[in-house]
């Protein structure tokens, strides 16, 4: 592996979206594309690939089937939140502000005498909203922006990386105040647009690095001699051989999206009542937290409990996708 | 070395450029700017024409880019709304965010490498799994919950701190600054494990061993050394994040320092405080990335800067 702190370049690649953003960035930069070994295979003898040893060993981990049966249960109760909680998150009765648990409100009620329980349960359907489609956005722009650059080279290359050293100076959060300080829509959507918009360049810098590294192997030369056209290079050959960095590191920013927008509606700037958040309602709940920590503790848990989930499942996908790191 | 470090300060000027750029219209597009001078009701007509000449505010963007960039470099940041030169806020806010990042770096070097060099050392004992299981977890909570439930825990139902910072002392500052470090000293323990775990085979200190070195001074000559290399990088990219970031650690203790200004001057829609905070905490952000780049050189004698 080359030794690759010593390129004055990586001095700015160790931050990208404010410290926490880019968990495992500089450890996923150097995973080394498909180390596929040719001579191990598989039970019908075929040769087995990167993705199914992956496959097999993330089959095995129990820290990769727990995480994933927690966002399984997130998805099932964003799509379904009724499923398991009655009554609607914006029903409050203001006689029960900062009671305790009572039948059907089994995590009490806050200062507005809504019911935590509803409240927790609804509130993660804006949080994997917003993880899943900023994620989604930011590794669509950044792998084929940072794609393209590492393939092309050139003077869009050098552009390139001279923006996203510009973005990268940006501190997010305050990038977040300033920019969705003026929004008036109260829907996820502009805080995904503002989450793409700062967090291409982290995925741009890990697929040029990546798309580099494999267009210099011999299957490449080879496609290229053979008279291959460009797209069919990238597309065919690189891009299956790059995209694991990518996916790592998409894992685990997509868990610090999920904290991101729970800290830019505490701040009052993400998502704004009547909306469902666990950062509103961390926010509402801080003024009562002497009378009423539940009402701070359940959304904060849930929360916590969400990024984890991400991380940890990120974690172990990169465990799975670089075996020199066993 | 002169030469490089003036190619780096020669490379600086358009990320410089860009960034203050970026932030420039960001907040020229957060909306009108004498608007908050009026107050609740909106301006008159006349009134607010009057306000954006005396302002230079009628003049297209650029040109007020250019004038405000030219003013800086003379040390005149502009005026916040309420009259206040804009440099007379940074006296007393800076020196607050300072030491708590000061803080917050310090825990991050004493707890982060520490803990470190101990789960590397011990790769794959109990150690250090709890470690790196308490490493997620606190990466995984977001840092204004770390914050709130410190504040609960420690000021309200202990009493072991103030609940909110008075005067931004350092003793006041210890556990503000460790909330500010949590998620970063997480990520320095796991930095500086994966890189002790790597150096710890190599040949170097399997020489360093076999000459009958005591282990300590293996460990902090020989292998601590090599394995801070991307460790300082992070703690050095992390300073100006850090100081960026402490909007939320500071809105939680309420610490009077750059956060808390730059979180009014948004709230305000002061358009001089807003550009001129982050305009000095880009420039923080690249001074301590070039520092950084220079250490390089000191804790590897192999580099050296032509």
């Amino acid at each position: 592996m080359p030794e690759q702190p010593y390129e004055p370049e990586r001095a700015i690649a160790g931050t990208g979206m404010g410290g926490a953003m880019d968990l495992g960035a500089s450890e996923a930069a150097t995973l080394e594309p498909a180390p596929t070994a040719p001579q191990v295979t598989g039970p019908a003898g075929k040769p087995r690939s990167l993705w199914s040893d992956a496959w097999r060993d993330l089959r095995r981990n129990p820290v990769f089937l727990l995480s994933a049966l927690v966002i399984l249960f997130l998805v099932f109760i964003s799509l379904w939140p009724s499923a398991i909680a009655s009554g609607s998150p914006l029903t409050c009765d203001l006689a029960k502000a900062q009671d305790g648990p009572a039948p059907g409100a089994p995590f009490g009620y806050d200062g507005q005498g809504c019911n935590v329980y509803t409240r927790t349960v609804y509130g993660a359907r804006t949080s994997v909203t917003v993880g899943l489609c900023a994620t989604l956005g930011v590794v669509l722009f950044g792998s084929v922006l940072g794609g393209l650059a590492g393939y092309y080279g050139g003077v869009w290359d050098s552009v390139l990386s001279r923006l996203t050293d510009i973005f990268f100076a940006i501190p997010v959060v305050l990038g977040g105040l300033v920019l969705l300080s003026v929004v008036t829509s109260n829907t996820v959507w502009p805080v995904i647009g503002f989450m793409v918009l700062l967090g291409w360049p982290q995925i741009s810098r890990i697929a040029r690095g990546s798309v580099i590294t494999a267009k210099q192997n011999d299957y490449v030369q080879a496609a290229r001699a053979l008279g291959a056209s460009d797209s069919r290079i990238l597309l065919r050959h690189i891009a299956p051989n790059a995209v694991a960095p990518v996916i790592v590191v998409a894992t685990i920013a997509l868990g610090t999206y999920i904290a991101l927008e729970a800290t830019l509606s505490y701040l009052g700037v993400g998502l704004k009542p009547p909306s469902v958040s666990w950062g509103i309602d961390i926010s509402a709940a801080s003024p009562y937290v002497r009378n009423a920590p539940h009402a701070l503790l359940w959304p904060s848990g849930a929360l916590a409990l969400t990024v984890l989930a991400f991380i940890m499942l990120g974690d172990a996908v990169r465990d799975a996708l670089d075996p020199k790191l066993r | 070395m002169g030469r490089y470090v003036l190619r780096r300060l020669l490379q600086m000027i358009p990320v410089f450029v860009g960034a203050t750029m970026l932030i420039f219209l960001m907040v020229n597009v957060m909306g009108d700017p004498v608007a908050g001078l009026c107050g609740e009701q909106s301006c008159d007509p006349a009134t607010a024409a009057q306000l954006k000449r005396e302002f230079g505010l009628d003049k297209p963007l650029w040109q007020q880019y250019v004038t405000y960039m030219g003013n800086v470099f003379t040390g005149d940041f502009g005026t916040a709304f309420n009259g206040q030169p804009v440099t007379e806020l940074m006296a007393t806010a800076f020196p607050v965010t300072i030491r708590l990042t000061i803080v917050a770096v310090f825990f991050e070097i004493v707890i982060g490498i520490t803990l470190g060099v101990v789960t590397g050392l011990r790769r794959g004992r109990p150690v250090d799994s709890g470690v790196l299981l308490a490493t997620l977890v606190v990466i995984s909570v977001p840092t204004f919950v770390t914050g709130l439930l410190l504040q609960l825990l420690l000021g309200i139902r202990w009493h072991w701190i103030r609940p909110s910072v008075r005067y931004g002392t350092f003793d006041e500052l210890i556990v503000p600054g460790l909330v500010l470090a949590s998620v970063s000293l997480a990520y320095v323990t796991r930095l500086t494990r994966t890189s002790i775990a790597e150096n710890k085979r190599s040949d170097y200190v399997r020489t360093a061993i076999a000459k009958g070195l005591p282990r300590h001074r293996v460990v902090t000559r020989h292998l601590l050394r090599n394995s801070l290399i991307p460790v300082v990088t992070f703690i050095g990219t992390d300073i100006g994040a850090l100081m960026g970031g402490a909007i939320v650690t500071e809105r939680i203790f309420n610490i009077h320092g750059v956060g808390y200004q730059l979180y009014q001057g948004i709230l305000r829609q002061n358009t001089q405080t807003v550009v001129g905070f982050v305009t000095v905490l880009v420039l923080v952000f690249l001074v301590a990335n070039l520092l950084v780049d220079l250490l390089y050189a000191v804790l590897d004698p192999r580099i050296r800067y032509a």
